[in-house]
């Protein structure tokens, strides 16, 4: 189990991930933060350490419709955006997934327009949640680096054939230097195989249409055919764990527990807040308060079931979200708890928090605050209020 | 060098856009296309913008397309086929592929002129091995007659309608073909279906050039010109003999007309049988054909001393 042990930044480990994964093809535009890992990756292109053909497009529109075409085409395809970026592709993010093509995007998640602001948080990426994509969210470098060489074989995988986005935190995580371990090529290559074409362009042999028009008597089984495909990811998603153990030692799941499975309050939060919410939950722990946390990993299709299992017992959470969700009355990821929670009768009571945009500072008084007010109302039953924003200026 | 054409040998070529698409009878897109395939003596893999031409031949589970075939979306249909060809040279590059295959994009005015113009401009200027096809029919079609920048000056549009105070579209057409050309790209034409031999000959050079290409095809469609569903061919021939639509090509920066009409004919010739333009023989819109006239006129005269300009600066071949 050759691993080298490395101090890096988020980008550089994922663009270290890319070539060892070493696909056919990239299309791909500049937009901070994350540019740093195509400006890596086109200098593996230029030192001839991948055999990646690079397209380096006039847009992100173009990035992801040159994903698809090449993709269609039948090989190994990624990309690697933010913000804007994922904004300007929305429209062809779907067409990606509607047409079934596996293609690799690493999302460094940054907020969005206006006003304009290039720093960390979760709007980019959820404002793209129900595209059809898989998600694989990830807390710091080491799990950006792993979630990228797994979304490879998880969307390649012929059970579901799907696109995939690995999730960090804009400049938090994707330009700060971690410790980390690198696994060596030749590991990292065996485990992302061959590519395996399906109904490839290419074959011009059988030739095969891509992208119909389809009128109601048969759009509604596509999309449910799509529906019942992201529900054979999460059996995947484990299974490609497991393997992935075999050749890191290092254990991954649907999502992350800490400290849950005996607690009586929790949070629910995504990427790299999960880490200082950790050191908070220790500190509670040793004054004897009984709290724990459950950070998501697969994001989209959203394991309901287990989540739902893994908090039932609790007394009161809250659902940290890096994003709000404007005009509803709660964040993305706090919805996906509710419902998560509704089918049981007996469920914690939910609070919900907005933190962190735009870059703004989690920081370790702002987890005891939340961590206060669930222990006190776990024990009056009281709710002090069910939304607000926290670290922000009144 | 391309082969040259032979009607004995392209009768016995399979047609690869089948009948039974559902298109206009009369519509000028699909004999384009099908002329545009038989040309070509590759297999082709072939990139579609949405319009007319893509929602009416694959409507799922019927596809007209006998060779690999793929509708992305409105605007990138330039992009969508970069992908396919750089995939192309990818896996040919690692030895897993050796076939000579060739890509071509098509896409309506709509579709290359307006929202796919970004698209169509950055592939072009990437270099990638592929000919655009624009089948221009002067609108949105697919949606209903709307206003493109390539809608022809004066025509009534269901966005640009010819009312009492503004009497249809009131610009001049963008000139695409020459943009193209702009981006010192090897080849870029212009063809009609009425001069099929033009046409195809022009297809198959530009499949013999390595790089990006461009072909600009006027293809008549009358439920938006409001003509006679037999007319295509004699409105396209029309288009051309008028010098509305000069066929020409640009190569490597030297132009080339390759039609020249034995007789200009007035522009109201192309105009009268179109309902769009009816509004325009009223007489107080008389200053309309005037315009258009004038414009066209211009247009001819700029080509021509063009291609006496480009010829002049011509190296000598040894
Ligand atoms: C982003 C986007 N905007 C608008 C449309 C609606 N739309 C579909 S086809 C079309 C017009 C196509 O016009 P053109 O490219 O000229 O092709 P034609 O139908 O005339 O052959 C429009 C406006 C769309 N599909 N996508
Ligand atoms: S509307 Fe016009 S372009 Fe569209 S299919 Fe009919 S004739 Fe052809
Ligand atoms: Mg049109």
């Amino acid at each position: 189990m050759g691993q080298e042990i490395v101090a890096v930044t988020g980008n550089e480990a994922v663009a270290n991930a890319l070539r060892q994964v070493n696909p056919d093809v990239s299309a791909a535009y500049p937009i901070t933060p994350a540019t740093d890992i195509m400006q890596r990756f086109t200098s593996f292109v230029s030192n001839g350490l991948v055999k990646t053909e690079m397209i380096l497009v006039e847009s992100e529109h173009s990035a992801m419709s040159a994903c698809i075409g090449a993709s269609a085409a039948g090989g190994r395809v990624m990309t690697a955006t933010s913000s804007q970026g994922l904004a300007l592709m929305w429209e062809i993010l779907f067409i990606a997934s509607g047409s079934r093509l596996p293609i690799v995007m690493a999302l460094v998640n940054r907020a969005l327009s206006a006003p304009l602001n290039i720093h960390g948080d979760h709007s980019d990426g959820m404002g793209a949640r129900d595209c059809g994509w898989i998600q694989l969210w990830s807390e710091n470098a080491q799990e950006a680096y792993d979630n990228t060489i797994q979304a490879f074989r998880i969307a390649e995988h012929l059970d579901i054939r799907l696109p995939a986005m690995t999730c960090m935190d804009g400049f938090i995580i994707s330009h700060s230097i971690e410790r980390m371990e690198y696994l060596d090529d030749e590991a990292v290559k065996n485990f992302a195989g061959e590519f395996k074409t399906t109904n490839p362009l290419l074959d011009i042999e059988h030739p095969v249409s891509y992208g119909p028009l389809i009128l109601p008597d048969y759009y509604m089984e596509f999309r449910r055919a799509h529906a019942d495909v992201m529900s054979k990811v999460t059996k995947v998603v484990l299974d490609t764990a497991k393997d992935f153990e075999k050749i890191s030692g290092r254990k991954y799941g649907l999502f992350e527990t800490y400290r849950l499975e005996d607690a009586e309050i929790a949070f629910v939060i995504l990427n790299s807040a999960a880490g200082t919410s950790k050191d908070v939950i220790d500190e509670f722990r040793n004054k004897g308060i009984k709290a724990g946390l459950l950070k998501p990993r697969l994001y989209r299709p959203f394991p309901y079931e287990e989540v739902g299992e893994a908090l039932k017992h609790l007394k009161a959470v809250c659902v940290l979200d890096r994003a709000d969700a404007f005009g509803a009355s709660y964040g993305p990821l706090f919805t996906d708890i509710a419902a998560s929670l509704y089918p049981y009768k007996e469920r914690p009571i939910l609070i919900n928090k907005i933190y962190g945009l735009g870059g703004r500072d989690y920081l370790p008084e702002h987890a005891e605050l939340v961590l206060n007010e669930l222990a006190e109302t776990a024990k009056t039953g009281k709710v002090k209020t069910f939304k607000e924003y926290i670290g922000v200026r009144e | 060098m391309a082969t040259p054409l032979s009607l004995k040998e392209l009768s016995r070529k399979e047609v690869l856009l089948t009948a039974g698409h559902r298109m206009c009878s009369g519509c000028g897109a699909p004999t384009v296309v099908k002329m545009v395939l038989l040309a070509s003596e590759y297999p082709i893999i072939a990139a579609n913008a949405t319009g007319c031409l893509e929602v009416s031949t694959c409507i799922s589970e019927y596809t007209a397309w006998k060779i690999p075939w793929i509708h992305n979306a409105f605007e990138n249909a330039a992009a969508t086929i970069s992908g396919v060809e750089t995939m192309y040279r990818s896996l040919k590059k690692q030895g897993k592929l050796s076939k000579e295959i060739k890509f071509i994009a098509f896409g309506g005015d709509g579709g290359t002129y307006d929202i796919g113009f970004q698209s169509l401009s950055g592939a072009m200027e990437r270099g990638h091995d592929m000919i655009y096809i624009c089948y221009d029919n002067g609108a949105y079609m697919n949606t209903g007659i709307q206003r493109s920048s390539a809608t022809p000056f004066g025509a009534d549009t269901t966005t640009c309608p010819a009312g009492s105070v503004i009497p249809g579209k009131l610009q001049q057409r963008k000139d695409l073909t020459k943009i193209m050309a702009a981006h010192g790209i090897p080849y870029a034409a212009q063809a009609s279906p009425s001069s099929w031999s033009d046409l195809m000959k022009k297809v198959r050079k530009a499949l013999e050039i390595k790089g990006p290409k461009f072909m600009n095809i006027i293809a008549p469609c009358n439920r938006g010109w409001r003509s006679r569903t037999d007319d295509s061919i004699l409105l396209s021939r029309l288009a051309v003999e008028t010098c509305y639509w000069p066929l020409y090509e640009i190569e490597n920066g030297v132009t080339r007309v390759t039609v020249k009409p034995k007789e200009k004919k007035p522009l109201v010739d192309f105009l009268k049988p179109q309902g769009r333009f009816k509004h325009m023989f009223a007489p107080e819109n008389e200053w309309m054909l005037k315009a258009a006239q004038a414009e066209v006129n211009k247009n001819w005269e700029r080509l021509l001393k063009e291609e006496a300009f480009t010829a002049s600066l011509e190296t000598p071949k040894e």
